[in-house]
């Protein structure tokens, strides 16, 4: 079907255009599309899928994770980005980010700590329901980073909290925050109903 | 543009209306004695001609023979401003007059100097931590902490 583009706009002119439009569209859609069942592939509805509720469970678990955001520094850039349209998280099933702990599975914690957020960022973690992971993003939640010799900083949030899987970079860029994602995909498929928390080997 | 005043000028002024309050003054900033710290604030604050009602900044330096707290005053009607430092040669318990009750701004400033540095401010309405938690030990802004 040919769509007719009104050349000129005047309101009598692109009124007309437009009745032609609806015409034509008339005059094609005469024939019902028959029912999706009857021209499908019938082995389709023959499938029968085998799988352990494991992997089921596993499958589920590692396509839907909903982030919460711990941003607390220059990092937390990084993971906007990469949830934005152009690194798109969305694609891991992780663009419901949760501002509450309750909801969600994974922390990410993008950014310095010092020893007066860390009761906060504790007190988060314990908040969140099981199976739940952490995510150390950047140097500083690796291990301090340039500010580990300070009175302040946590030297690494693993002092506070188990961290799962690490991602260096000062900032890292949000393709590296991804591969860390995807890290925690291949720990999370390893794992099963009582023990979701296995270890990557 | 904003005037910096001549803080030479400025100190013999002030010590004309308030005698034995200026230590020294240079081209750039103008030093007083801590005693006199809030008399001369006030002076500034005041009196025509300065009109000194903007507080930016308070900060202090360590120098280890003494500390020296660094106000920077500006004057929105007359277009100045004024580089103003006093000294305090108590390490183990230095005191000098808060100036909140002239310049709202100090309020959270001095809180911080209080915390990092351990200068109290006498006069404060609310002179506590603001930065670290209760119960750190030290002062970790003064060069002999670590």
């Amino acid at each position: 079907m040919e769509i007719i583009r009104p050349e000129v706009f005047t309101p009598q002119e692109s009124d007309i255009a437009e009745g032609k439009l609806i015409n034509s569209f008339i005059a094609n859609c005469t024939s019902q599309y028959s029912d999706p069942d009857k021209w499908l592939d019938e082995e389709i509805h023959r499938n029968i899928l085998l799988t352990t509720v494991d992997t089921a469970v596993a499958w589920a678990r590692q396509r839907s994770i909903f982030p919460l955001i711990f941003g607390t520094a220059c990092c937390a850039f990084e993971m906007i980005a990469a949830s934005g349209p152009r690194f798109d998280l969305s694609r891991f099933g992780m663009d419901i980010i949760r501002f509450s702990p309750r909801q969600a599975d994974v922390m990410m914690i993008t950014g310095t700590i010092t020893w007066k957020m860390a009761t906060a960022a504790r007190m988060i973690y314990d908040q969140m329901p099981e199976p739940k992971w952490v995510i150390a993003v950047g140097a500083c939640a690796i291990s301090g980073g340039t500010f580990r010799e300070s009175y302040s900083v946590v030297p690494g949030v693993n002092r506070i909290m188990p961290v799962d899987v690490y991602v260096p970079g000062c900032p890292p860029r949000p393709e590296a925050m991804i591969y860390g994602i995807n890290r925690l995909h291949a720990k999370i498929v390893k794992g099963t109903i009582d023990n979701p928390n296995l270890s990557l080997k | 543009m904003t005037v910096a005043l001549n803080g030479e000028d400025t100190g013999k002024k002030i010590a004309e209306a308030i005698p034995g309050s200026v230590v020294s003054g240079d081209k750039n900033s103008l030093i007083v004695e801590s005693k006199s710290l809030l008399q001369v604030a006030e002076y500034l604050k005041n009196t025509p001609g300065m009109e000194f009602d903007y507080l930016t900044v308070v900060t202090a330096v360590d120098f280890m023979e003494y500390f020296e707290v660094v106000y920077r005053l500006v004057s929105m009607k007359n277009n100045q401003s004024l580089m103003l430092k006093t000294r305090v040669f108590d390490r183990v318990n230095p005191t000098i007059p808060s100036v909140t009750g002239l310049w709202r701004a100090a309020y959270y400033q001095e809180r911080e100097i209080f915390d990092l540095f351990g200068i109290k401010f006498e006069g404060h309405p609310y002179l506590k931590r603001l930065l670290l938690w209760e119960g750190f030990e030290g002062y970790p802004l003064r060069r002999d902490y670590l």
